[in-house]
């Protein structure tokens, strides 16, 4: 998986630094607004500056609300996951209904319908979005760069294997490896398997194994050392 | 709205290639799979993507793949599985 960080454009070139032009020789990182907004940018903000103007909701408003969004993480997802290794009635209610089964906890995980894919020693899941980046983010939070790229995307449905060997995780043959396109109205995270060595945890310490990427299918929860 | 296919029903995606907004992946065209989930009715995002009501709405299916069957030089393990969901007007019965 290529990780796409563009280090080169934070470079700084002492090799070939002359004083007095640093201006010129010194590499900078473009800001954000220094290509042209695009036309659904354009349309983005003139809708959001008429619903301030007219009063519908306030600047203060659609900030929170990005903020709000911003602020998501997977530890909502960790902890179903958690409680879900804990106890097995709520296991089986989070995979028949996992945007209910969040409710007990106290986790709003919004209106799209979420369903969990559950990890055995027969299959493993791996999630992905080939037409976009579908992501049930209020359980984990905003997408990682590399779920939205182009590889990620192609990639993972036509050799998913040597995907998830990029990313240190090796599935045995015996095993059946299972991708699952988000392309249409649910979203789908990983139940991973509890892994062993983690008999008498609780809840909380079960929940700081389970990562993004355990709950994505790139990786495993690994017990700690 | 009932749901045409059944859960364990075998299936075909059509082989079509219109054009607009599509939800249904090309590397599943003209395909073969199983269904293995009814999700219910939703908006048909072929309508919705223009602003129309995408009414009526349409039963919405997980459908499971072999992939060795989608890629002509899958190098994965020969149980591997694809999980696509797809909208009744692509499916045919297989």
């Amino acid at each position: 998986m290529a990780h796409e960080h563009d280090h080169d454009h934070h470079g700084h070139d002492h090799g070939d630094h002359h004083h007095g032009h640093a201006h010129r020789s010194h590499p900078y990182q473009p800001d954000l607004e220094e290509k042209p907004l695009t036309h659904f940018q354009v349309m983005t903000e003139a809708v959001a500056d008429l619903l301030i103007e007219k009063g519908i909701i306030t600047a203060d408003e659609l900030r929170a609300m990005l903020e709000a969004i911003d602020a998501k993480s997977p530890a909502a997802g960790a902890r179903m996951v958690a409680r879900a290794w804990a106890d097995a009635s709520f296991k089986a209610r989070m995979l028949e209904d996992v945007n209910r089964a969040a409710t007990e906890l106290g986790i709003d995980a919004g209106g799209i319908p979420i369903r969990a894919v559950e990890n055995t020693d027969r299959v493993h899941n791996v999630i992905v979005c080939t037409l976009c980046s579908c992501y049930p983010r209020l359980l984990i939070g905003l997408p990682p760069d590399w779920y939205k790229s182009r590889a990620y995307r192609s990639r993972t449905v036509r050799e998913p294997r040597a995907v998830l060997a990029e990313f240190g995780t090796t599935i045995p043959d015996g095993v059946e490896l299972r991708v699952h396109d988000s392309t249409a109205d649910l979203r789908y995270m990983v139940l991973p398997a509890r892994p062993a060595g983690t008999d008498g945890w609780d809840e909380e310490r079960l929940a700081g194994l389970v990562t993004r990427d355990c709950m994505i299918g790139v990786t495993l929860p690994k017990p700690a050392g | 709205m009932s749901a045409r296919f059944a859960v364990g029903e075998t299936v075909k995606v059509r082989a079509a290639f219109p054009p607009g907004h599509l939800r249904t992946p090309f590397f599943i065209r003209g395909k073969t799979g199983r269904v293995t989930a009814v999700l219910g009715p939703y908006r048909n995002p072929e309508e919705l993507a223009y602003g129309r009501s995408g009414e009526p709405a349409l039963p919405l299916y997980r459908v499971l793949f072999a992939t060795a069957e989608l890629w002509d030089d899958f190098r994965g393990a020969p149980q591997d599985s694809t999980v696509v969901d797809v909208y009744e007007n692509w499916l045919e019965r297989a």
